[in-house]
């Protein structure tokens, strides 16, 4: 392993990463000397390079692969979850080229820094080394600041830019801090070796477990977790609609998983210590999540509170701690992002006359104007808040029984009420849709909104009929970063 | 006194002097010039440790970047420093008491490293140097290897870093001429000469025009 890599096959395992820096690269030379060439193609020349990064990986099989002294991992729970993030990149990015295009926001540099974002998600999936997993996030994250702020012209989306710049990089702060003092008390960067330290050295650990929890508050930042949630509403009110999108779907995903590799690749022998963190984070993000949003008109903003909940479920499955949790919180994960960017297509079309409107009565009578789409809307809704036999209720169904396999009953309990509560101010917003009176309908949907609209409507529906991929996948990749 | 010892002295007293007139110049131009200077002696002190690489590293990023940037602030800037130092006798108690903290603790690791046997001179020195190795080459050796990843990463992160300072600063501004070369060479003596038939006492320029030359 510490061997240069001679041959251009030894970096198979990087090739989607490869790919992706490369495209990304290309792309901007491309728009800055071939001017001619519109961004919508651009648009489309990146979701083409997604698409082959996307299939790279299909390619690589199930080996566990170490790259760099094991800096950069890749086993079937990184495959699992760059598939995941590609496709939430791919789909905003698809979604967003009409209504970009209307507010003229659409330029190459946006298909250009959504791929940066995706590269730094990959890095951050990948992440077998604290600088790895710092320098990943890093990426991630500088893209989103700037894209938050693209509409530079609108005083709420610089200001998003701007309060998501300043606590990130406060976050960013703190997740140094905690990885500064994670190293100094192992001895190694490198996760594999932290968890044989921590084997070895089974005591009591004050200054470890002191970095550990600053790591962790620097995560749960990323995942916008009570109490480190902040910036989330203002950020997605303020951020352009289709950039709010990407925000609630890719990067999610990527920084649970970068959640889920430090605590299990690297601090799974101290899992009790970790474990009365989570349970924290999590009852806090559910109660928050669902008391928040009862009072808010700006169907934006409840998408925020909304996230802030689901990820407080979602971690109930990584407090778990087990490979069962993980499994879970993979499938919840990928659920999630199916039923957000369906709920997104909706928003997007909430538009009158060119002018796009975000309050949740807007939508009255809904299902008098255009009944598919309330009717899409409304499964999406239902799913969300958790009511069985949609995706939806499957997700917190398998978060759940891993928390009751390891004991964790009363995390299980409070986030049985939390969902119930939850669940008022998704169906108030079916009850606008069905039972108010009608408003003046929306623009016609464009046909890509359809169509995801259409596909995320159908995996929620007709998930309950054929569950096994998913699960099976995801066993797959939980199995892979379980020892024994 | 030996020639380093000698050197030693005389760049630890610069350096302690000029970061004294730092903090007491009246004019914060001056100022940065003695902190620039303070730099360039810390380096040398760097040189005599062996610390070559960390010398230069000094001197290329902090005298010549932070400290230039330093000056632009300063000259662009019309900053009203007599203002801001209004409060000075205001905010000396608390400025006094953490510099008094800061003394302590830097007393307190000296005197430890002083007094402790040969523990501390290995914390000095924890990657044993081979013959003939310098810093730099050690440096280089391991940069581009095995850490190569974290290189490129790194280089990445600044180009997205760069791309983003551009797209939410530039504009591109309406009125704006540019010189296009292509257009200028191909320009004909028949596109841009015209002979005008001037009558005896007549201006050259069509009475349309005149005046707005």
């Amino acid at each position: 392993m510490d061997a240069l890599i001679a041959t251009f096959a030894g970096y198979a395992p990087i090739y989607p990463e490869l790919l992706l820096a490369f495209g990304a690269s290309e792309l901007l030379l491309l728009g800055v000397f071939a001017s001619r060439i519109k961004s919508e193609t651009m648009v489309w020349i990146a979701i083409a390079i997604m698409g082959a990064a996307a299939l790279l990986i299909f390619n690589q099989g199930l080996a566990v692969e170490q790259m760099f002294n094991g800096s950069f991992v890749v086993d079937p729970f990184a495959r699992f979850l760059k598939l995941l993030v590609l496709l939430g990149s791919i789909v905003t990015l698809f979604m967003s080229r009409t209504t970009l295009k209307r507010h003229g926001l659409l330029t190459y540099e946006f298909a250009v820094l959504v791929l940066y974002a995706t590269l730094g998600m990959m890095m951050m999936i990948s992440a077998g080394d604290l600088i790895s997993m710092y320098l990943g996030l890093e990426m991630q994250s500088l893209a989103l600041y700037v894209i938050a702020a693209l509409r530079r012209d609108s005083l709420r989306s610089s200001e998003a830019g701007l309060k998501y710049f300043v606590l990130g990089a406060l976050s960013s702060g703190m997740l140094l801090y905690g990885s500064s003092l994670v190293y100094g008390y192992t001895g190694s960067t490198i996760f594999a070796d932290i968890a044989t330290y921590l084997q070895a050295n089974p005591g009591q650990n004050i200054g470890l477990i002191f970095g550990l929890v600053f790591v962790l508050a620097g995560l749960a930042f990323k995942i916008s977790a009570v109490p480190f949630h902040m910036w989330t509403p203002d950020v997605y009110e303020g951020a352009p609609t289709p950039i709010t999108a990407f925000f609630a779907a890719a990067p999610k995903v990527a920084a649970m998983a970068l959640l889920i590799r430090v605590t299990i690749d690297a601090f799974l022998p101290v899992v009790a210590q970790w474990q009365q963190i989570l349970v924290f984070i999590s009852i806090a993000s559910m109660m928050w999540g669902a008391f928040a949003a009862l009072g808010q008109t700006n169907i934006k903003r409840l998408m925020a509170y909304s996230s802030i909940g689901h990820m407080g479920f979602a971690l109930v499955g990584l407090a778990a701690g087990s490979a069962e949790g993980t499994k879970s919180v993979l499938i919840y994960m990928a659920i999630y992002l199916v039923m957000t960017l369906g709920a997104f297509a909706c928003i997007m079309t909430m538009r009158r006359g060119e002018v796009a409107v975000e309050e949740i009565d807007e939508l009255s009578g809904l299902a008098n104007t255009n009944l598919p789409m309330a009717f899409f809307l409304a499964m999406l809704l239902f799913s969300l808040a958790g009511i069985p036999p949609l995706a939806g209720f499957f997700a917190k169904f398998y978060v759940f029984r891993a928390a009751v396999e390891s004991g964790l009953w009363p995390l299980v309990i409070l986030g049985v009420i939390a969902s119930v509560i939850g669940a008022v101010y998704y169906l108030r917003i079916i009850k606008v849709m069905f039972f108010d009176d009608a408003k003046e309908s929306f623009d016609i949907m464009p046909a890509d909104m359809k169509l995801v609209l259409g596909a995320s409507g159908v995996f929620i529906l007709l998930y309950v009929v054929y569950p096994s991929p998913l699960v099976s996948a995801a066993e797959a990749a939980a199995k892979s970063i379980f020892p024994g | 006194m030996s020639l380093a010892g000698f050197f030693f002295y005389l760049f630890a007293a610069i350096t302690v002097a000029s970061a004294f007139m730092v903090i007491s110049a009246r004019n914060p131009v001056y100022a940065v010039l003695f902190l620039i200077l303070a730099f360039f002696n810390a380096a040398g002190l760097f040189v005599l440790l062996g610390a070559e690489f960390l010398a230069m590293m000094l001197v290329v990023v902090y005298v010549g970047a932070v400290m230039v940037l330093f000056l632009f602030v300063i000259m662009m800037l019309d900053v009203d420093f007599a203002e801001l130092r209004a409060g000075f006798s205001q905010y000396l108690p608390i400025g006094a008491t953490i510099g008094g903290v800061l003394l302590i603790e830097l007393i307190l690791v000296v005197g430890s490293w002083v007094t402790s046997s040969g523990e501390a001179l290995k914390i000095a020195s924890p990657v044993p140097t081979e013959d003939g190795v310098t810093n730099t080459e050690a440096i280089g050796r391991v940069l581009y290897t095995q850490y190569v990843y974290f290189f490129e990463a790194a280089g990445l992160i600044l180009l997205v870093a760069m791309i983003g300072a551009i797209v939410l600063t530039q504009r591109e501004r309406a009125g704006v001429r540019r010189q296009n070369i292509a257009d200028q060479v191909a320009r004909t003596p028949e596109a841009s000469v015209a002979v005008v038939e001037v009558a005896s006492g007549d201006s050259v320029f069509p009475s349309s025009t005149r005046g707005s030359e």
